[in-house]
């Protein structure tokens, strides 16, 4: 621990801050009494399909082709949540369905 | 907080329960390492609240970065929050001083579970808006107040269950997909993130995929913004 703890607070609070910042700067900019500019309506309407197949990505960035177990648990299991949805349309059913099957699949079958 | 509301959210924030649970015990435990109890845990999960920004804060702190590195590299960890409140001006309209810690609590997974809400009938949709933020908040406190606490100690395996994100963004692309008028945001986001994760890797691919989905997405606008409103229009022209 290099820090003193009013200077690990000072971290803290600056991490808190900034974080809340990203989070605010859409608001203070476009969120006035009148409706935002048109190009941000559209942007805030299109953007989520876009943002999610990002995160989706960068949940599979961690993912290797040396060995099948760097990347077939992930297949699979990515494509048990699809394939469930799917066909079933029930988000906890996918979700839970193709957790377990990850976990059963790095815990004891690609060791 | 009703019950009502509560009950009526709880079942769509159960794969943030888990995913939180197990990385904010993993973000606990690495805090822990790092020489930092279960009381810094809980000040930075409570007012922070953002996962991968707290690991980058636990190699900050262990460090001892000074506090114009730990400024500009958390703004970089979090720059694709920056868009995220595009998409929330109009949902949050309205909720007072509530809107504050909705803005605070928008991480990946309230946005994923916002952005694909359906809200049940008879729920007041600002109510179950919160209600989701504070569970998710409150899973990801408790589970890196567990981390901590517990430590390694804990007799059953978790690993492999924060595959419930991956699951949790695949399914709501699921459903965004059958929705959708135009594949053309979804397939361009996954597109430009994995051009981004092969030319400038894992570590700083946030930025440029983002930066591209924008760039790219306003000059498609016209492509994809459907017919406006009338009496819009005739305001804006």
């Amino acid at each position: 621990m290099p820090l003193s703890p009013v200077e690990t607070l000072a971290s803290i609070f600056v991490m808190a801050i900034v974080t809340f910042f990203t989070r605010a700067l859409p608001f203070l900019l476009f969120d006035r009494g009148d409706h935002p500019p048109r190009i941000v309506l559209y942007l805030g309407k299109v953007l989520p399909p876009a943002i999610i197949a990002m995160l989706i990505i960068y949940c599979l960035k961690g993912v290797t082709f040396d060995t099948p177990a760097g990347w077939l648990p992930t297949l699979l299991a990515g494509g048990t949540a699809v394939g469930l949805h799917v066909w079933k349309g029930n988000d906890l059913l996918s979700i839970f369905g193709a957790t377990v099957l990850y976990m059963v699949l790095v815990q004891a079958v690609f060791v | 907080m009703d019950r009502k509301t509560l009950a009526a959210a709880f079942p769509a924030t159960v794969p943030v329960l888990m995913g939180y649970l197990a990385i904010g015990m993993a973000f606990g435990l690495m805090l822990q390492t790092a020489g930092y109890g279960v009381g810094w845990a809980l000040l930075m999960s409570l007012t922070i609240y953002a996962g991968s920004g707290q690991y980058l804060g636990v190699s900050l702190l262990a460090t001892g970065a000074h506090l114009s590195q730990v400024a500009f590299l958390t703004l970089m960890i979090n720059f694709r929050h920056l868009v995220y409140g595009l998409s929330m001006l109009e949902k949050f309209r309205g909720m007072g001083l509530r809107k504050f810690y909705m803005i605070f609590s928008l991480t990946d997974e309230t946005y994923a579970l916002l952005s694909a809400a359906k809200v049940p009938q008879g729920v007041d949709e600002h109510r179950y808006y919160f209600a989701v933020a504070m569970l998710d908040h409150s899973y990801w406190i408790a589970g890196s107040v567990l981390g901590s606490v517990l430590g390694s100690a804990l007799g059953f395996d978790t690993t492999g269950v924060d595959f419930a994100m991956t699951a949790l963004f695949l399914v709501i692309a699921v459903g965004q997909w059958k929705k959708a008028g135009s594949h053309l945001p979804a397939l361009l986001g996954g597109g430009a993130t994995l051009l981004s994760l092969l030319v400038v890797g894992a570590e700083d691919m946030l930025l440029p995929a983002l930066g591209m989905i924008v760039i790219l997405l306003t000059v498609l606008r016209r492509r994809l913004e459907e017919v406006p409103e009338k009496k819009e229009e005739s305001l804006c022209r």
